[in-house]
């Protein structure tokens, strides 16, 4: 079985990296980018049958800090 | 005083910080690999170098965090041993919640290598002892994720309990309140990213950061 993270910045947490994209988009003529949060995404290949409570426990001992950052989780 | 310095894969200032607490001292730290499940017996200070562990993946020390000496590190800091961490080392502490927060890239985005000026907010503890509160001193910094970002209940927190023990004396990198250096609650954990290591020296420019290898010598013997 394949789970996808999506890991993502808390709302409020400042993100630099985000806002060069925002302005680089900017820079190329996009207008209307009224922001750009960027996050990660990690796919992992399990065992089947491996527990939503272990990929759960896997996002917050290692994948995401849960102190600035979210995580979604997809079986997929 | 006996000491070790943790070596994780992509540290690089491992052996300044050797010499630096070997020159103040009189005694070589040991060197212990991250490998490692157990420290040496009756450490005194457990130092975490700065570098790019595991070349900075995931997140600046986030590997090295669940590397396992880390949990004989935590095991130690919470008999009151002290530690140590400097820049990539303050990245590991905090990844490994010895220390509340996290650093993130810095505001510009730019890596940031230069002499900044901080303020000493706390001298009365067993790192900063040998420092006057208030008095400003000059150490280097080097790092691409120096941003410190806690919730504003922590950033009071720490504030409020004197924990914020270093402080730069102008924004460096965006991080919040401009935050440069933490103490654990009971005072045994510090977190830095400016390198007092690498001024100990004439020959390095400056002697600022004696003073923090001089204070743990005199607290810990």
């Amino acid at each position: 079985m394949k789970a996808r993270i999506t890991i993502t910045l808390k709302p409020g947490v400042l993100d630099p990296q985000g806002r060069a994209i925002q302005n680089a988009l900017g820079g190329l003529g996009f207008a209307g980018v009224a922001g750009a949060r960027q996050g990660k995404l990690i796919e992992l290949d399990l065992a089947d049958g491996t527990s939503e409570a272990d990929i759960d426990a896997m996002c917050r001992q290692l994948l995401a800090n849960t102190v600035i950052e979210n995580y979604r989780i997809e079986i997929l | 005083m006996k000491s070790a310095v943790i070596v994780f894969p992509g540290s690089n200032c491992d052996r300044d910080l050797a010499v630096a607490i070997e020159t103040i001292t009189g005694t070589a730290p040991v060197m212990v690999w991250h490998r490692d499940a157990v420290l040496p017996d009756g450490l005194d200070l457990i130092a975490l170098p700065g570098g790019f562990s595991y070349g900075d993946y995931l997140r600046s020390g986030a590997m090295s965090a669940r590397s396992p000496v880390m949990q004989a590190v935590i095991a130690a800091a919470g008999q009151g041993r002290a530690v140590l961490g400097v820049c990539n080392g303050f990245q590991v502490l905090t990844e490994a919640g010895l220390l509340p927060g996290a650093l993130m890239r810095n505001a510009g985005l730019d890596f940031i290598c230069r002499d900044v000026s901080l303020t000493v907010e706390n001298a009365a503890t067993m790192f900063t002892a040998r420092y006057t509160a208030g008095s400003t001193i000059r150490m280097p910094v080097a790092h691409h994720d120096g941003n410190y970002v806690a919730d504003a209940a922590t950033l009071d927190r720490l504030e409020g309990e004197g924990r914020v023990v270093f402080r730069y004396a102008e924004s460096v990198n965006g991080s919040a309140r401009n935050i440069a250096g933490i103490i654990n609650d009971a005072g045994n954990v510090l977190g830095l990213m400016p390198h007092p290591e690498r001024l100990i020296e004439p020959a390095q420019g400056g002697t600022d950061g004696r003073a923090m290898f001089e204070a743990l010598h005199a607290a810990l013997g």
